[in-house]
């Protein structure tokens, strides 16, 4: 189990590095694909966690969806990244202090309540190891008991999807569009029209 | 063997650096929606790590809606932003009463 630990240490330490390069980073296209590394090593540690598929969901949609989208919109804006970073060194110490002491509380709950703790009860303390596979478990338990929740999930990607294009769809003038409506009404006596063309003439 | 402390300790310091990205990048946008970003997959990695070590699967699916709701946000999140930059041609959040409804 040496080598379970190791991977764990590995995994956990680069998702850390890279999520504190994430908001350090000078170069908003840097954080950006420390966010992607974030995300891959989280990834990795879902694995050891035994959740096969939302590992592989997490990298299928942050890395091939979220992360791009962010790379897009990041390169696509003409931004003056200098001028946002004011005020960030100023913010620093006490940012930092504010930190620490956030981390060191989590860490005391989660290392001292260990007597009213839900998980302490004969099962051991390890991820279990089930003879059906992850996917198939999340999918027989999906579609029958938290079946309104994934089509509140479809509802909830929906309404964002809508939201998104008509947030950024602009009217410019001067497109020439189909009309679909005065295409349709149009027969033989408007579409065509007869001229007599004179000889040596044009129209 | 890893204990369970060690997956809830690493998402409490993944969810400190998505907050102290909040609090120190103030004036950037993209940096900020990355932070929730981060804040998001902390909660997912508890989610997980209490749902493999509890060995109910119940925490997977929460952990899925977590993950859509995150890819809603930073879809809407993003076009809120090119809607902001090409309205006042900048992302400082300090300005973002401009926009006005």
């Amino acid at each position: 189990m040496v080598l379970y630990s190791l991977t764990f240490y590995l995994f956990s330490s680069v998702a850390v590095l890279s999520a504190l390069m994430v908001i350090s980073a000078k170069n908003p296209v840097h954080s950006v694909l420390f966010l992607i590394l974030s995300f891959v090593n989280a990834s990795g540690l879902f694995v050891l966690l035994g959740a096969e598929f939302l590992a592989m969901i997490l990298v299928v949609v942050y890395v091939g969806a979220v992360a791009v989208l962010f790379l897009f919109v990041v390169m696509m804006l003409d931004i003056n990244f200098v001028k946002l970073r004011e005020g960030f060194l100023q913010y620093l110490p006490f940012g930092a202090l504010l930190g620490i002491v956030l981390v060191i509380e989590l860490g005391i709950l989660f290392l001292t309540d260990r007597s009213s703790n839900i998980y302490n009860n004969q099962t051991p303390l390890q991820p279990i190891v089930n003879e059906v596979e992850n996917t198939k478990m999340i999918g027989q338990i999906l579609y029958t008991e938290y079946f309104y929740l994934f089509q509140i999930c479809g509802i909830i990607l929906l309404v964002a999807m809508i939201g998104s294009i008509t947030l950024t769809l602009r009217d410019k003038g001067g497109v020439k569009r189909q009309n679909i409506d005065s295409q349709n009404t149009v027969d033989a006596s408007t579409a065509i029209e007869k001229k007599k063309v004179k000889i040596g003439e044009g129209i | 063997m890893i204990a369970l402390e060690h997956y809830l300790f690493l998402g409490a310091i993944i969810f400190t650096l998505g907050v102290l990205g909040i609090f120190l990048n103030k004036k950037n946008l993209i940096i900020i929606l990355m932070s929730i970003e981060l804040i998001l997959l902390s909660v997912n990695i508890n989610f997980i790590a209490f749902s493999a070590y509890i060995n109910d699967i119940s925490g997977q699916i929460f952990a899925m809606l977590t993950l859509t709701v995150a890819a809603a946000e930073a879809a809407i999140g993003l076009a809120i932003l090119v809607v902001f930059f090409r309205n006042l041609g900048s992302i400082e959040v300090n300005k973002i009463n401009q926009l006005k409804g």
